[in-house]
């Protein structure tokens, strides 16, 4: 009875505390900018299935994707034995499938979960390897100071020490449902006795050999690693939002509102859409716009810091796992360029935190003085571009950071005329000969005399 | 050889008469010696495959790529505008381009301002006379030839447009040679985002030189590109490694003019 409240209690403060933090991402991307992008409804799930519940580009890099896979079926199938868990918690019941399942049936049951955990356990063990042997090179770089790689490692351990939980408690557990002792009767712990299983689950038999004899001992094991287990899963559902871990559950949403048109397809800015019309339209009527609201700001051309970009660019940054795929093929990156797509990614949420954390204590006036352009990302980091997409290509959760780093360029240029000398003679020569370079347009159908 | 006469739009609306397709030179094409040599090959084999064809020449106009992929928003849209408006003017419902930013730009971006047409990169277009049957290569001159091919990141990543230049390539009988990163995974010449104009952020290398290299490792005997802007990035790595005199890079459309003996 105290356990069911105990556990009552802790699932309360859980549910609380993970509610109050995705009500801050929440209101964190509301601070981008409008844009619409309801609609293609079925399209947008097909691509979600495909990205995020197929894990569709993540597999182009097999090693490391069968591994993520492995983890990630893992994860969720493992969610059903969460379940029953969290009913036995509640109610104080002792594996509440049995009886509904049968005895086969839930053999085939724990089984299953036990492969999957040791797939997990043994994916979880490469990749800390993996990440800390330092033979691969997007682990390391610039952006990955202490707190990202901690964030990798901290989960992974967290993982392995979960598994290791899970299986232990089956293994104390099935001694003890195997065990038919009346002196379990005596101990008061006859709902072992009342599963009669005959044989030990497929992966925590080998466990059992490290298992003491005693009865009471068992107990210990079995609640200990029951409680360790499902209270470690609350600690987790609770780091998660803190941390680049926070994939999860964002990789939904947000290959769901994937870009939908090719990737060379670059936004029209609406606000200089008009202003060119007004400029180069002979019947557009200036006066025609609505009388502005005077107290109103007018937006900035291009992005200057996070409340210039649109809510889905701010959702990509909290969709960053830092795996650092477009990093490893971002051919500035490669050639020695400040450029890492991943930091981008990386710093516009960091800033994002900040913005959303001082808005909160200081209202929507807030301000730091500082920005993402330039307090976060250098504008030689912008100008090393060549926005060939591959960033875009290699993100397996569907980030878009190059539309980010052109809107970052675009407050520069358009808004502090900030360009590199040579683009802005390239831009003169285009606005005065129509070519980037100075040639005279009368000379453009010179070829054709040269056939 | 017979003198190929090529046509403006301005001359055939006056004669009444109206294009199959529109080729959109693009400033390299029109301007640069090197790119100039594409847009002549390419003029020859539509001439060749009899497909009516027009320019703009001097009505044609910067279509605002670079200035846009730099960040001037205002600069493209000016372009886009004026360019749209030509367009518009003379009725242009289809338009080549041996340019893939400016194939790029004018099928994605310019619709949303009022340009409205089917563009068609050259690469896609002599799939299609090749296919019909408008122009054949006779194989011979490439034949056994080890041919790589560069991915333009605005054709391929951008658009998707993988097979179109590949298929090219197999009607020359020539051996295609892939890349260790090619297709999705093609790396960029160095010259996008309108690096092509300003000198590179600091760094260790060269992006053109890293490609280069990628495209050495195969040991080509020709470099195929589908972009005057590669076509020169590459140039410029392949004489980097003092290897201009053993792999020529070319842009598909000569190889099937000289294949095609154009």
């Amino acid at each position: 009875m105290i356990s069911s409240i105990v556990f009552v209690l802790l699932t309360g403060v859980t549910v609380f505390f993970f509610s109050k933090r995705i009500a801050e991402i929440r209101a964190n991307i509301n601070i981008g900018r409008d844009l619409d992008l309801s609609g293609n409804v079925k399209e947008r799930l097909m691509i979600m299935g495909r990205v995020a519940l197929g894990q569709g580009k993540l597999v182009t890099r097999p090693f490391a994707g069968i591994m993520h896979v492995f983890i990630y079926v893992g994860f969720i199938i493992i969610n059903i034995e969460v379940l029953e868990i969290f009913i036995d918690g509640i109610f104080g019941t002792h594996r509440v499938f049995y009886p509904l399942l049968g005895k086969d049936l839930y053999y085939g049951f724990i089984n299953s979960f036990e492969i999957l955990a040791f797939l997990v356990l043994f994916s979880c063990v490469v990749f800390l390897i993996r990440r800390n042997a330092g033979t691969i090179k997007r682990f390391s770089g610039k952006e990955m100071t202490s707190w990202p790689k901690n964030d990798g490692n901290i989960i992974l351990i967290v993982e392995v020490l979960l598994m290791i939980a899970f299986l232990t408690m089956n293994a104390a557990d099935s001694i003890l449902m195997i065990m038919k002792d009346s002196k379990l009767m005596e101990l008061g712990m006859q709902h072992y006795t009342e599963i009669k299983i005959d044989n030990f689950f497929i992966v925590s038999k080998y466990l059992t050999g490290f298992m003491p004899d005693d009865a009471n001992t068992l107990h210990m094991i079995e609640r200990g690693a029951w409680w360790f287990h499902i209270i470690g899963i609350f600690a987790f559902l609770n780091y998660v939002p803190y941390s680049k871990h926070f994939h999860i559950f964002i990789a939904f949403p947000n290959t769901y509102y994937s870009r939908l048109t090719p990737s060379g397809d670059f936004n029209n800015l609406e606000a200089v859409k008009k202003e060119v019309e007004l400029m180069m339209d002979p019947s557009a009527d200036p006066y025609a716009a609505p009388s502005p609201d005077e107290n109103a700001v007018p937006q900035r051309f291009g992005a200057k810091d996070v409340n210039d970009l649109s809510w889905k660019q701010l959702m990509d940054a909290y969709s960053c796992t830092e795996c650092g795929r477009c990093t490893s093929v971002c051919p500035a990156n490669q050639t020695g360029k400040l450029l890492s797509p991943r930091k981008v990614m990386m710093d516009t949420r960091d800033r994002l935190e900040e913005v959303g954390k001082g808005r909160k204590a200081q209202g929507e006036a807030f301000d730091d003085g500082k920005s993402l352009l330039k307090d976060y990302v250098t504008p030689e980091e912008l100008w090393a571009c060549t926005t060939c997409n591959a960033c875009v290509e290699a993100c397996p959760v569907n980030i878009n950071p190059l539309s980010i780093i052109v809107d970052l360029r675009r407050f520069l240029v358009m808004e502090e005329s900030a360009a590199p000398t040579e683009l802005n003679g390239m831009f003169t020569n285009i606005e005065n000969n129509g070519a980037p370079w100075q040639f005279s347009p009368a000379d453009r159908g010179n070829w054709t005399n040269e056939l | 050889m017979e003198k190929i006469n090529i046509r403006t739009m301005a001359e055939m609306m006056a004669a009444g008469e109206e294009p199959e397709v529109l080729f959109w030179v693009g400033c390299m094409g029109s301007f640069d010696d090197r790119a100039k040599k594409i847009t002549k090959a390419f003029a020859k084999i539509l001439h060749k495959a009899n497909v009516k064809f027009a320019v703009l020449g001097a009505e044609e106009s910067c279509t605002g790529d670079p200035a846009k992929r730099a960040g001037n928003e205002f600069l493209y849209q000016m372009q886009a505008f004026a360019n749209i408006q030509v367009l518009n003017g003379y009725g242009v419902k289809k338009i080549v381009t041996t340019c893939p930013h400016c194939f790029n730009i004018m099928k994605n971006e310019y619709p949303e301002l009022g340009g409205k047409f089917d563009v068609v990169h050259h690469t896609s277009f002599i799939q299609r006379l090749l296919k019909e049957g408008r122009i054949s290569v006779e194989g011979g001159v490439f034949k056994g030839k080890k041919i790589t091919f560069h991915d333009p990141c605005y054709l391929g990543r951008a658009n998707g447009i993988y097979e179109a230049p590949r298929e090219i390539l197999a009607a020359l009988d020539a051996e295609l040679s892939e890349m260790k990163r090619c297709r999705e995974n093609g790396l960029c010449c160095g010259a996008g985002g309108a690096q092509m104009f300003k000198e590179a952020e600091k760094g260790n290398k060269e992006v053109n030189i890293e490609r280069t290299e990628d495209a050495l490792a195969v040991k080509p005997d020709i470099i195929a590109a589908g972009c005057p802007f590669c076509n020169t990035m590459m140039t410029d790595g392949v004489k980097h490694f003092n290897k201009e005199s053993e792999i020529q890079v070319k842009d598909l459309a000569e190889l099937i003019a000289e294949a095609a003996d154009l």
